[in-house]
């Protein structure tokens, strides 16, 4: 078996079309709308749904993030891209994957997410763009002046294996057990029928996996390389649900649209998000792009997930994450969502360690 | 000839080290990568630039040579 995706930019934006119908129909089946499929909100409900945190209104075990990593995994090993490595700063990974969720909640989306909530008109994430921007160029700046992790060599084959292998026990846990816990309401209650859920995520990282999906790899690669074969992968998942929400009656370009899970903290829409394209570029890749290559054997990178699962419980534990504007339930007045105080000063000493470990870890040959 | 082991090492650094390689040489460069999307990556870099890449499988990684 031999298909490539990546060898052009028309078999790219089919890619992107692809995973953008399947964020449609997520979306379409009971998912949060403007959500879809947003990697940082769905680990933070699976670690809620593993009692990692309490917040009652955000705790399910997403499928699709076990679908997307069981399907990245499937894909390269029927593909031959395989392999089992290891050894590439893991632990400074794991507080990538910190900084990365701990970004994304200030925000309230992954990068995933912040395009997906574009596509609904949602000025603010248009806002957090910006932010991304800047974020993913000074990474690049980093690796322009000599940043790298290491090299990653090769591992016994079954240590790549475990994640997906843990994903597809949180499988047997949801689908056998009543060990973990639901949302009876808020977004972690909302969702599409379990099935849905769980072939959306395996064709969306099997996709991804192909196509090499990376939302900050896209935008990396045209601040380092002017190269624009990523963003065609975006561009297609953006178009899609841009078509979806207009369609559906969901598209409302506003800054404050109760009930979307956002707020107009502007200011701190665009330190998350600066957050997380900084990280992201260290750790060579975004939240949905740490679970493929945790898919297809990368150790590194399931330790990066595993930062961010811990990350996740830690800002509800704690009151990191962001609130989105909503209506009052009794007077029916608009409430601003906010970002909380602590969350600020995280968001702020999450930039301070990037640069820290941008600036101090370096390759053999720039040192 | 030039020679770039950019074994192991993430994206896009195996891309930057091609890059440098080629700015800076004379005649072919080898750049040796582990992961499969990493020699299509660089194999793509120098069609884009007018080169030609020949590639082959050496003990699980992956040996582009570009003239």
């Amino acid at each position: 078996m031999n298909f490539n995706l990546s060898d052009s930019k028309k078999k790219l934006a089919l890619a992107g079309v692809v995973c953008g119908l399947v964020a449609a129909v997520l979306a379409y089946f009971g998912n949060p709308a403007n959500m879809a499929i947003c990697i940082a909100c769905f680990i933070r409900d699976t670690a809620g749904a593993l009692g990692l945190h309490q917040a009652a209104v955000v705790q399910y075990a997403r499928p699709e993030i076990i679908g997307i990593v069981i399907g990245a995994f499937a894909i390269s090993v029927a593909t031959k891209e395989y392999r089992s490595t290891a050894g590439s700063s893991p632990m400074i990974r794991f507080v990538l994957g910190m900084v990365i969720m701990i970004g994304s909640l200030v925000f309230l989306g992954c990068p995933l997410r912040m395009v997906i909530r574009m596509s609904a008109g949602d000025l603010n994430a248009w806002v957090a763009l910006i932010g991304f921007i800047l974020g993913v160029s000074t990474g690049a700046i980093a690796l322009k002046n000599g940043f790298s992790l290491g090299r990653a060599h090769e591992t016994q084959k079954e240590s790549g294996a475990v994640l997906p292998v843990l994903m597809a026990g949180i499988l047997v846990l949801l689908l056998c057990t009543s060990l973990l816990k639901f949302s009876e309401s808020g977004p972690g209650s909302m969702h599409a029928p379990i099935i849905v859920s769980l072939i959306g995520g395996l064709v969306f990282g099997a996709f991804a996996q192909k196509s090499r999906m990376c939302f900050a790899g896209s935008i990396r690669d045209i601040v380092l390389m002017r190269n624009f074969d990523l963003i065609t992968v975006i561009g297609g998942l953006f178009v899609v649900m841009l078509i979806y929400n207009i369609a559906t009656g969901n598209f409302t370009p506003a800054f404050d649209t109760p009930g979307v899970v956002a707020h107009s903290e502007h200011l701190w829409n665009i330190l998350g998000m600066y957050a997380v394209g900084f990280a992201a570029v260290l750790a060579g890749g975004c939240p949905l792009r740490q679970l493929v290559l945790a898919g297809q054997g990368s150790s590194d990178s399931a330790v990066t997930v595993a930062g961010m699962l811990v990350a996740a419980a830690l800002c509800h534990n704690f009151g990191l994450a962001s609130s989105g504007t909503a209506l009052d339930a009794e007077t029916g007045e608009l409430v601003a969502g906010a970002v909380t105080p602590a969350g600020k000063v995280a968001c702020v000493i999450c930039i301070v360690v990037c640069f820290i470990i941008a600036f101090t870890n370096k390759r053999e040959s720039a040192k | 000839m030039k020679e770039v082991d950019a074994r192991g090492l993430s994206c896009p650094e195996p891309l930057m080290l091609t890059a440098e390689a080629l700015k800076n040489a004379d005649g072919p460069v080898k750049v040796i990568v582990s992961e499969p999307h990493q020699k299509m990556n660089v194999e793509k870099y120098a069609k884009d630039h007018g080169k030609k890449a020949v590639s082959t499988e050496k003990d699980g990684c992956f040996e582009v040579v570009i003239e």
